[in-house]
């Protein structure tokens, strides 16, 4: 293989996963000042100016703290579950096209790390593995509560993966195709996905909430029932990766929400732009409109957490299983009936 | 190159297969099955065919894995709450595992190194091509294996049904 071309994907590796920690990092001191704003509060103000260094404070705070195995718990899995959360919070940037290749000293860069014709699976898959690592730790901490917490992971991860499956299928009658690049080339300049799919994008970002255990649905974590939930064993920067793998989970599937229906670095008026900026600035353009359709996204996260107060496990299980895969269904079938009529006449 | 990556992880495929026996805690068991599956995913992509190695990703070790590794965790099995074999059933068990292990190497003997297979469409197992042979050809046995796995579903929530009724 070319070594350039290693080079180059190397460099892209290393850059989005640098990005997709500092969103992270920037998104909890986000969190809490959101929280501040909505209940009429300052927020984090004391590091730095408005409490901006805030997040490194918290990291060194992290790592300093002594680090606890608990004697009984199951010492390997213990250490295994916070990093397997991290690494599967991680790989799913690797298939967003984060825009449209970019002329970089007199070199086209692919702004994607890969273009596999099965994206939109990828993601899927990347999506059903995550809960491994809260399971993993939940069981391994040989703690009743971490382990009821486990148990709730795994049930809530399994039941919404079917309406979000089903919801995609709705939109990939539409597209065509499993690939990502090719689903965004498709929604250009304001020909967005949301525009035909409502309904499909409503159910998919419900489940997203669900599948990052985020607030409305963050029962494995609920703190007046379980403690902490799967993290009540662990400390230190182990207790960090967990929190951390949550926060680059809201980045990622912002990332995805904003691709599929978004459109993502599409934007109207984006051939005046591409004509009268140039081969290089235009598309970093569009990235930089594709990076604020996704701090949107998760301010949007951020702004449910503090608003809507935490569903009961019943009342998760029904919506779930009685609201969202009935409607998911029916969505498909009137993509597919409308299609079939447009195709025919 | 290929083969090389072949031999490597065919070589994982059988260790964690074999792990998968002989670790004492069942869910190190199932952790072990996870990862033998990791490995399948592998394969059916050097194989090129990535719908089924994608699928397989998301059906075995993203679902049914995850369910196992629940139930076994409400089960909460460990070696007090193990049951005692009876003498009976460990004799049974040492004639089948030998009777396993006479076909296995009648069958080892008589197999001879096959010349590598050649596909004819390489490109069989792409999301596209995979379609339409399976909503062409093979329409009907598609269609009916999944009224069949609909009725299983089906009747799995039946049986559920009416324990909730009589309870």
């Amino acid at each position: 293989m070319d070594t350039g071309f290693i080079i180059e994907k190397f460099i892209l590796v290393v850059v989005i996963f640098a990005i997709s920690l500092v969103i992270a990092m920037y998104s909890t001191y986000a969190e809490r000042k959101v929280a501040a704003f909505l209940q009429d509060r300052l927020g984090p103000d004391r590091a730095g100016p408005f409490g901006i260094l805030q997040p490194l404070a918290d990291g060194v705070k992290m790592f300093m703290k002594e680090e606890i195995i608990p004697t009984t718990s199951n010492r390997w899995l213990f250490i295994v579950g916070p990093g397997l959360a991290l690494l599967c919070a991680c790989i799913g940037t690797a298939v967003i096209p984060w825009g449209t290749p970019v002329l970089i000293a007199g070199k086209t860069v692919s702004l994607q790390v890969t273009d596999i014709n099965v994206g939109v699976l990828y993601i899927f898959g990347v999506v059903s593995l995550g809960v491994y690592g809260v399971m993993i730790g939940g069981w391994a901490s040989n703690n009743k509560y971490s382990l009821l917490s486990a148990i709730r992971a795994a049930s809530q991860n399994i039941s919404y993966e079917i309406a979000m499956g089903l919801s995609i299928i709705a939109l990939l009658l539409m597209t065509n195709t499993l690939s990502l690049k090719e689903i965004v080339a498709q929604q250009h300049g304001l020909n967005w996905n949301v525009w035909y799919q409502p309904l499909g994008f409503l159910i998919f970002m419900v489940c997203s909430f669900a599948e990052t255990n985020r607030a409305p649905f963050d029962l494995p974590e609920c703190e007046t029932e379980l403690i902490g939930g799967y993290h009540t064993e662990y400390s230190s920067m182990k207790l960090g990766f967990y929190l951390f793998a949550e926060y680059i989970n809201m980045f990622v599937s912002s990332a995805v929400m904003a691709t599929l229906y978004f459109g993502g670095y599409n934007y109207p008026g984006m051939d005046w732009i591409a004509a009268h900026w140039g081969p290089t600035w235009a598309p970093l353009f569009g990235t930089a409109i594709f990076f604020g359709k996704i701090v949107f996204f998760i301010f949007f996260f951020m702004w449910v957490r503090w608003t809507i107060p935490r569903f009961r496990y019943d009342q998760l299980m029904n919506l779930g299983w009685k609201g969202l895969i009935p409607l998911a269904i029916a969505n498909i079938i009137i993509t597919g009936i409308v299609i079939a009529i447009i195709e025919k006449f | 190159m290929s083969t090389q990556v072949f031999y490597f992880v065919a070589t994982l495929s059988i260790l964690f297969s074999l792990m998968v026996i002989f670790a004492k805690n069942p869910i190190h068991s199932v952790l072990y099955l996870i990862l033998t599956f990791f490995t399948f995913t592998v394969h059916y992509v050097l194989l090129n065919a990535q719908f089924l190695a994608v699928v397989n990703f998301i059906v075995y070790m993203g679902a049914i894995m995850v369910l196992f590794l629940f139930v076994l965790m409400l089960l909460n099995l460990n070696k007090d709450t193990e049951p005692s074999k009876s003498p009976l059933i460990k004799i049974v068990g040492v004639i089948a595992g030998g009777c396993l292990i006479v076909t296995l190497i009648g069958s080892l003997k008589a197999a001879s190194i096959s010349s590598p297979l050649i596909l004819k469409n390489p490109g069989l197992g792409l999301v596209e091509n995979l379609g339409k042979e399976l909503f062409g050809p093979f329409l009907l046995p598609f269609e009916l294996s999944s009224l069949l796995l609909l009725a299983a579903m089906v009747g799995a929530v039946l049986l559920s049904k009416r324990d909730e009724v009589e309870a």
